[in-house]
């Protein structure tokens, strides 16, 4: 018997909180209701954000069901768009454009100087869940080829000096990280005791 | 419709406003190479093959997206054209492995085809080609990945005709690739149409993989044989053996499409445990024999059974792919020994309206005018199930319509309902009256007092109110009952509330059949209430009563009651009680072999020649495409021997031509004789367990079907498995 009271949306209420499942019912309402696929990039985009920065098959299909489309119309997005990850990723994703513009423009040299500093191939991901080299199609940026991108930052017109500096920031970055999670464990560690007074 | 004029190479032409260039070139017959348009499907311009020249147009054009407009003048042969399809050609080579000698497809292919056309000598492209991950789609499409051109003929039939989508385009640029749901298996009922829409060697078929080449094949046309629809298929035989079924177009019909079930049955004839000697049982042991013997046994054992019990104790069931030739040569053959016991309804419990309602059962409008109904009520059918491809023309319909359902059981449907009724199994029939008083309260001219008083107790509310109303008020409506309802207990009274309804809202009305061929043995008098052509005939035992009372003999014409029968359980106990059971089969497997006394060797469907009459009353003759194995003879030429050895007046027939001709003159001198169906008892509470609904699932509907091994693989032989209905385009 076809069950008339089963509730497409639960799977993913059940994924993420309250305020994606608001945020994605934002984006449904901006397009005619009988187009059911143009909110999935949004979608996923929130689901990603809520699910450690990748997708997974379980989160994909909640979505399908959640917007009411085909799980393969789900896959078909999240395997287009570069920014959909389908597998855990570092906490900065490095994306290095090899589009034409970029090519032309030494993304090669790009890639093979992110591989060497890094000691990863395009694709993976560094031991210690830091980072992760992927190779993306073009993102609109071929003034500024050759181009790259860690996580939501755009940086233009590469030189290996350039690269050199945004991995020591990154690098210096999470050596402050480290330093404020030490003290914070330091903090944690310490006796109730001792903190009299 | 406004028309322009237009001309293709020098040829003027007229063609709808709105048309495509394409569309116009193949109506004049015009070629223009294509791989991702075809007729069936929406227009995706993504090969650009079919790039033309438009005199107007600075750049070629692809002809499948390009409309045309009055007064164009069309080139394919130019060298703007060639040029632009040559290049066209060059691209989708890149990619191409060009592994034609390992190739399925090779022969009949497009790709390869056109290449010889449109392709260079020598590739310039000296980089790595890519190669693609293969897919596992199940047990019936095999799949090479690598020699995929992405057309997506295949996605887009998913989505456009089937209604679920399965195929889709996963990845980007050089990434990109055909598939599925992560690894899932591709699980429809008309999955492997696939296969024909595929223009390269992508996706080919797995039970025929390896064993041909499309240039050894002989092609003989036939009709498949597993539903009611009579689908136009094309056998594909070499050395007389069947090596794979393609669908054979008939707009009218099957359109260009296949079920699954009728393509790849044939598996059970080539590669099934073949009857190849007629066989006796003595003593408990089969032993091989000649005809001359075998038959003359089998006369001998009738002629004691139809004497000793003056015909009572002895009756003929006929399985559901028999020729309507077979059947009427086997009423004849048993009306002739003595006995009126022949059946083929082996799955119905409600035989109070034998001998009203129609002479052949099924539709009383051409199945065509589904795709055009306004609003459509379905009642207890299981389209995709029973006749994968009327839910094609039902969906079509819903483009525009409103397709409403009655539906007492787990349906899944590729279209969606606009209102739903979900009765128990026992209640469909009060579930219909319902919607019938309704009606008539809109409409109350309509019925005869005596049918206002039956109907005057049944309740009904807003929703069978609107179901009614929906069915007036459209122009065009129609009314369709599953297999299911002529298995009902209440069936006549069913079949009686469907035509009453039908009268108020002026609706066509439609029973889909079990079998193929069940208008045909009902025409040609395999029923115990009528001989052939709605002949007069003494009452008989119908199958029910055969069935479950028991007999002393037993004739089985491809026929396995212990199986299809509602009553298989009780079947098989009387088959194993009896005295004698001839069985008349191309199997030597089954159940046969433990109740049987006598095994006769018949061909198996495209192996004899024959007639099917399809739910719609279309009358289908088709000869064999190969010769039965062994000892095995068509079925129609063992009836006539044994009505011979009977001496029987009637039985001289050199062809089934003759057979077929005979039986249509009778049929024509007295029409489709209708006896207008008598107002049913009053309406009662059946039983529960008495009405369930015994469905023999997708995949075992007849001997053949269930022998058939790739068939049996996938998930869908499993019977139904019960599930969420939903459509997701």
């Amino acid at each position: 018997m076809t069950d008339l009271n089963y509730d497409q949306t639960l799977h993913l209420k059940n994924i993420v909180p309250q305020r994606a499942i608001e945020e994605i019912d934002l984006w449904i309402k901006k397009y005619p209701e009988e187009r059911k696929r143009p909110p999935i990039i949004a979608a996923l985009k929130v689901v990603q954000e809520h699910n450690g920065n990748y997708l997974t098959e379980e989160t994909m299909q909640a979505v399908a069901e959640y917007l009411d489309v085909p799980d393969v119309a789900v896959y078909e997005v999240a395997t287009f768009y570069s920014m959909f990850h389908l597998d855990k990723v570092g906490r900065y994703v490095i994306s290095v454009c090899n589009n034409i513009s970029c090519s032309l423009r030494g993304a090669d040299k790009v890639i093979e100087q992110l591989q060497s500093r890094l000691n990863i191939r395009a694709g993976e991901t560094s031991d210690d869940g830091l980072y992760t080299i992927k190779t993306v199609e073009c993102m609109a940026a071929c003034a500024g080829a050759p181009m790259l991108e860690v996580n939501k930052t755009y940086y233009e017109n590469l030189t290996e000096e350039k690269i050199d500096k945004i991995l020591s920031d990154i690098a210096a970055m999470e050596l402050k990280r480290a330093a404020v999670r030490s003290t914070i464990d330091d903090a944690a560690s310490i006796e109730p005791s001792e903190v009299k007074d | 419709m406004d028309k322009v004029h237009i001309e293709i190479d020098g040829k003027k032409l007229e063609a709808e406003v709105g048309s495509m260039i394409i569309e116009v070139a193949d109506e004049a017959d015009i070629y223009i190479p294509r791989f991702c348009y075809h007729k069936k499907l929406s227009v995706a311009a993504n090969c650009r093959m079919c790039m033309v020249d438009v005199g107007s147009l600075p750049k070629a054009v692809p002809a499948c997206a390009t409309p045309v407009a009055e007064g164009m003048v069309i080139q394919t042969q130019t060298a703007k054209a060639i040029n632009a399809q040559k290049s066209v050609m060059e691209f989708l080579l890149i990619n191409h492995p060009l592994d034609c000698p390992v190739c399925d497809q090779g022969g009949e292919c497009e790709l390869q085809d056109l290449s010889i056309g449109y392709g260079a000598d020598v590739g310039r492209y000296s980089e790595s080609k890519r190669v693609v991950k293969d897919k596992d789609l199940g047990p019936l499409i095999a799949t090479d990945m690598t020699r995929c051109i992405h057309c997506t003929r295949c996605v887009r039939f998913g989505q456009e005709v089937v209604g679920i989508r399965e195929m889709g385009a996963t990845g980007r640029g050089e990434h990109m690739e055909i598939g599925t749901y992560i690894e899932s298996s591709i699980e429809s009922e008309v999955s492997a149409n696939i296969i024909d829409l595929c223009p390269v060697g992508a996706l080919t078929a797995k039970p025929s993989r390896y064993k041909a080449r499309a240039w050894e094949l002989r092609q003989s046309s036939s009709v498949a044989a597993h539903d009611c629809l009579g689908s136009n298929v094309y056998v594909h035989h070499r050395r007389n053996e069947i090596i794979r079924v393609v669908p054979k177009e008939n707009e009218a019909i099957n359109e260009v499409w296949l079920s699954d079930r009728d393509r790849f049955s044939y598996q059970a004839l080539s590669e099934g445990k073949r009857l190849l000697t007629p066989r006796i049982k003595r003593n408990g042991e089969w032993h091989d024999t000649d005809w001359q013997t075998a038959l003359n046994k089998v006369v001998a054992e009738m002629k004691r059974v139809i004497g000793a019990s003056k015909g009572n104790d002895f009756g003929m069931l006929v399985g559901n792919s028999v020729t309507t030739e077979e059947s009427y040569l086997a009423q004849k053959l048993i009306r002739g020994a003595g006995s009126n016991n022949i059946d083929f309804r082996i799955r119905r419990r409600d035989y109070s309206g034998d001998g009203s309602g129609m002479v052949r059962s099924g539709f009383n409008f051409p199945m065509e005018k589904l795709d055009e109904m306004d609003a459509t009520l379905l009642i207890a059918a299981d389209l995709r199930h029973e006749q994968p491809l009327s839910a094609f023309r039902v969906r079509r319909s819903t483009g525009f319509g409103q397709v409403m359902a009655i539906n007492p059981f787990d349906g899944e449907y590729n279209f969606r309902l606009t209102h739903e009724l979900q009765p128990e199994t026992n209640l469909l029939a009060q579930e219909v009256a319902a919607v019938v008083a309704a009606a008539d309260k809109i409409c109350p001219d309509v019925l005869s007092a005596e049918a206002k008083e039956w109907l005057a107790s049944v309740e009904f509310n807003q929703t069978h109110e609107k179901i009614a109303s929906n069915l007036i008020n459209s122009e065009s409506s129609c009314l369709l009952s599953g297999v299911y309802v002529q298995e009902h207990p209440q069936a006549e009274t069913i079949n009686w509330l469907i035509e009453s309804l039908a009268l108020i809202t002026s609706s066509s009305w439609g029973y889909m059949t079990q079998g193929c061929n069940a208008a045909g043995n009902k025409i040609a008098g395999a029923v115990p209430m009528r001989s052939a052509a709605g002949g007069k005939s003494k009452p008989g035992k119908n199958a029910r009563q055969m069935i479950t009372e028991g007999m002393k003999g037993y004739f089985l014409l491809n026929c396995e009651p212990d199986v299809e029968s509602i009553w298989s359980e009780q079947a098989l106990k009387n088959l194993q009680k009896a005295e004698y059971v001839i069985a008349l089969t191309p199997f030597a497997d089954g159940r046969a072999l433990e109740y049987a006394d006598v095994m006769l060797p018949i061909a198996g469907c495209f192996e004899t020649s024959g007639t099917y009459v399809n739910v719609e009353g279309k009358w289908q003759s088709f000869g064999a495409a190969v010769a039965a194995q062994g000892e095995a003879r068509p079925g129609w030429k063992v009836l006539r021997v044994l009505g011979n050895l009977f001496e029987l007046a009637g039985f001289d027939y050199e062809s089934s031509q003759q057979v077929i001709n005979h039986l249509r003159e009778k049929f024509d001198a007295v029409g489709d004789i209708r006896v207008a169906r008598k107002i049913p008892s009053p309406l009662t509470l059946v039983d529960f367990n008495e009405a369930t609904r015994e469905s023999l699932g997708l995949y075992k509907v007849d001997p053949m079907v269930r022998r058939a091994k790739a068939l049996q693989q996938t998930p869908k032989a499993s019977t139904h498995h019960i599930s969420i209905s939903r459509v997701k385009t």
